[in-house]
């Protein structure tokens, strides 16, 4: 009797929910098509062509219109695109694509090797200045065997090489005749993918239809809207109308702005790291960083967790090295240096470095210890960062200064000609952790990334190894290593990974937050029909 | 009349030209180059993917080579193409001068229509509690700072109370409304973006009013018009206005050139994409076709205004006319 009592109110509301809303339930639980998903950016889109896209507004685009051979699933692992399957041969030398058989073009056109075979020739064409040919030259011989298969030859064996092949494949029966800087292909694209394109107003918006014919499946959302928003203060008020539906917050947004009733009900939030890393980095040819001794005592002197605190209000992580907790490549041996001064300031003794004069600042051979953090205006993050670090350094007696510079100035003036002591910068890194530009010591030339002249023999020979090594298990392995190293020898003060924090807005379900982040399945994701708001 | 226009014409060449060599020289000095959006701090992107852009802009000739290459261009009216997307110049900007211009006439008119009965009304009961709420009033719309305006008047009628669109210039259905549906959106979406930049300008023009009117009411002849007996209106409106407002024409003419040029906050805040935006991306991204077709248009507007203004005071103002003549 008292269970039933107990339970009578429960059955109640079960008949009631089961009577009333029976048609909205099967309506929550059954994707169903409808509704627009509107976004937003700060920078408008350059151009649409996919192999002259660098900026990430063309690149949000292009990723929807077109498709790569291959692409980062949920777990960033490589699976086929517009590849079916592909097979590695004569140890990493050869790749064969099988492609699939089902797709075609927005215009109806069946899509083929052909196609493939085209966008290579454009990607090492002298003629077209695209930024991503240089994997692509480590091609010998590109063969179409069929329609539906292509074999790629490398003049070694090259495992970043696969993951290339993410690259957005262009329609060679549209472009084979055209000038790829000056065609109108580059505002009105046409691709393979889940997305048509249908218009773009410069500064304003960009709108995608799905494609009922897609070949994975006819996505849910039917529109794909694209505004071009430039200020982020006014993107959150326009989220609070509910003007656009998702967009990535600020620390400072994301943990007192939006702990509303209104927010709670109308956005679910996401928190994942991002992929990329803040860091400081040393010239490492000036005379006071040659010593690892004095990197290291810099790094036990700063406290990350602090900044993380201070700079992120503590949505982030401490980093250890160049690659992110999310990769494989990521060594979770690494232990960050703990805050340690005292510490800190034994190893500047060691090195050398003492307080002589008793003015509270470190000298050595007459000379006191001071140096200049530069870094480019308009991050506060970075500026914020900075100043930190010369509180911090202050206390174990290193004189720190803070000069913000123009983002042009600061790159051609200063970090190309590697007129600098230390610099705070970020790296977004590509989901391969080949990182071979970065820390070789054949890149250090004016311009080119490894500007802080690391140089350790052991780096580069597992550099060159990771580069040629498909194996995942031996290749993490390499990158491991170089991780431990990266550590140990402190080039750079890693910093932190600040965590991305999108908002999106609740209607959209079949989000399934992942590895790699939220966008991944968005083909997947779907509006009841009660709650669509665009209808045309 | 005639040959005075056509030696005022001719004296604006050179001028014109000084003013083209001076801008090309300070953006070609800006450290950074065209290339560097597309390969800077980009590891993907080789030193020779980047030595392959340079030359395709012809950055590796020397400036002086460069410059006389875009005059030559210029000369028939070509601006030459966008490095940042390979666009024709001219097609961006005329993309984005007609919200502009709309925005800013909008905003002129809105100015005049207020500041200048503030102006007059102020002046004529000098020292009253109009003239000094007025005062206080416009003072405010100068001195506050209009990102901060714009933004708490978003906040209060856009997104509390509902009132207004927040952001842009037209709904997303705008492609779907009539004409009159579509003229009422852009007007509501504009609302805020004009009075907000109004409120700015009020000040200055309502000042120079006020001022201007101070000045002709103690002149000889209105006291000459009082002694004939006619009534204050007819002082006041029909003999002091007319010539009070002589000085403003200068004004209106000056701010000409203005009107095609966008305030890049403005723009930012309200996601405009207007003038503003459009020029001061391109000097970010070192464009320089873009920037100098923006550059050489305001010059010549600038250049015309002051040649127009000059030749309304001609019509408007009987001393100058009559002066020349004797």
């Amino acid at each position: 009797m008292f269970i039933i009592r107990k339970l009578l109110p429960l059955l109640a509301v079960f008949f009631l929910i089961s009577f009333d809303n029976i048609d909205s339930l099967a309506d929550d639980q059954q994707p169903c098509y409808g509704d627009a998903f509107v976004t937003a950016s700060i920078a408008d889109a350059r151009t649409l062509i996919p192999i002259l896209a660098s900026d990430s507004a063309s690149g949000d685009i292009v990723g929807l219109v077109f498709n790569g051979l291959v692409k980062y699933d949920r777990d960033i692992e490589l699976v086929g695109d517009l590849a079916e399957s592909w097979e590695i041969l004569d140890d990493g030398l050869t790749i064969v694509f099988h492609l699939r058989k089902d797709v075609s073009w927005h215009d109806g056109v069946p899509f083929t090797a052909e196609d493939v075979e085209f966008t290579y020739q454009k990607l090492i064409d002298p003629e077209v200045p695209t930024p991503y040919g240089g994997d692509f030259k480590k091609i010998e011989l590109l063969e179409v065997i069929d329609d539906y298969t292509v074999r790629v030859r490398y003049h070694e064996p090259f495992a970043p090489g696969l993951a290339s092949w993410g690259m957005s494949i262009m329609p060679k029966h549209l472009l084979k005749s055209a000038d790829l800087m000056t065609t109108s292909f580059a505002r009105h694209p046409i691709g393979t993918g889940p997305y048509k394109f249908k218009r773009w107003h410069s500064g304003e918006i960009i709108e995608l239809d799905s494609n009922h014919q897609y070949f994975e499946h006819r996505p849910w959302i039917d529109r794909y809207i694209y505004r071009i928003i430039p200020d982020q203060a006014t993107m959150f008020l326009e989220v609070q109308t509910e003007g656009i539906d998702s967009m990535g917050l600020s620390p400072l947004q994301y943990t007192r702005q939006t702990e509303t009733k209104f927010f709670r009900k109308r956005f679910q939030k996401f928190r994942y790291p991002s992929f990329g890393y803040t860091y400081m980095a040393y010239n490492l040819l000036d005379e006071k960083f040659k010593d690892r001794r004095v990197r290291q005592a810099i790094s036990y002197a700063i406290d990350k967790q602090e900044i993380i605190e201070g700079v992120l209000l503590g949505l982030g992580r401490v980093c250890t090295g160049p690659f992110v907790p999310e990769s494989w490549a990521y060594n979770e041996d690494v232990r960050p240096a703990s805050y340690d001064p005292e510490k800190a300031r034994r190893l500047l003794r060691k090195a050398g470095w003492q307080d002589i004069n008793a003015d509270g600042w470190l000298e050595k051979d007459g000379k006191r210890f001071e140096f200049t953090i530069i870094t480019n205006q308009a991050n506060d993050q970075r500026r914020r960062t900075g100043e930190i670090i010369q509180r911090r350094l202050k206390e174990v007696g290193i004189k720190v200064n803070v000069r913000i510079l123009e983002w042009a100035v600061f790159l051609n003036e200063f970090v190309n000609k590697k007129r600098f002591e230390a610099i705070i910068l970020g790296w977004s890194l590509s989901r391969d952790p080949d990182c071979f530009d970065i820390w070789h010591s054949s890149k250090t030339k004016e311009g080119e990334f490894n500007f802080v002249s690391y140089s350790n023999p052991v780096v580069d020979r597992l550099l060159d190894e990771g580069r040629r090594t498909f194996d995942r298990d031996k290749r993490a392995r390499i990158y491991h290593r170089i991780h431990e190293l990266l550590y140990e020898d402190q080039p750079y003060l890693f910093l932190f990974v600040p965590d991305a924090l999108p908002v999106v807005n609740s209607r959209f379900k079949g989000i399934e937050p992942a590895p790699i982040g939220i966008g991944y399945n968005f083909i997947d994701w779907w509006v009841p029909k009660t709650e669509q708001r665009y209808t045309r | 009349m005639i040959t005075y226009i056509v030696k005022r014409l001719l004296s604006l060449v050179p001028v014109f030209i000084g003013i083209t060599i001076v801008s090309f020289a300070v953006i070609h000095l800006a450290p950074g180059q065209p290339t560097d959006l597309m390969t800077q701090l980009n590891p993907k992107v080789s030193l020779e993917a980047k030595e392959k852009l340079i030359k395709l802009y012809n950055l590796d000739k020397p400036v002086y080579v460069q410059y006389i290459d875009w005059l030559r261009r210029l000369i028939r009216f070509d601006f030459g193409k966008s490095f940042i997307d390979g666009r024709p110049v001219i097609k961006k900007i005329l993309g984005r001068l007609p919200i502009t211009i709309l925005i800013n006439v909008c905003s002129m008119a809105l100015i005049f229509l207020v500041a200048l009965p503030i102006g007059v009304i102020s002046a004529v009961k000098r020292g009253s509690l109009f003239d000094r709420s007025m005062t206080l009033f416009v003072f405010i719309g100068f001195a506050a700072p209009g990102f901060w305006l714009a933004l708490i008047l978003m906040s209060i009628l856009g997104v509390q109370l509902g009132w207004f669109p927040v952001v842009g210039i037209k709904s997303l259905d705008f492609e779907h409304l009539s004409l009159i549906g579509k003229i009422l959106d852009m007007g509501h979406h504009l609302i805020i973006p004009i009075s907000v930049s109004a409120f700015g300008g009020l000040a200055g023009i309502s000042r120079y009013m006020r001022q201007s009117m101070l000045n002709v009411i103690h002149e000889d002849y209105i006291r000459t018009a009082r002694a004939k007996g006619l009534s204050e209106r007819e002082v006041i409106y029909k003999h002091a206005l007319r010539n009070a407002l002589l000085p403003i024409i200068t004004i209106l003419g000056l701010s000409i050139p203005g009107l095609i040029g966008g305030s890049v906050i403005f723009e930012t805040i309200f996601s405009i994409p207007g003038m503003g935006q459009l020029l001061y991306q391109s000097v970010m991204a070192r464009d320089y076709p873009t920037v100098m077709a923006g550059l050489v248009i305001g010059a010549v507007l600038t250049l015309l205004a002051n040649l127009i203004a000059d030749i309304a005071y001609f019509y408007v103002d009987p001393r100058i006319r009559i002066g020349q003549r004797h």
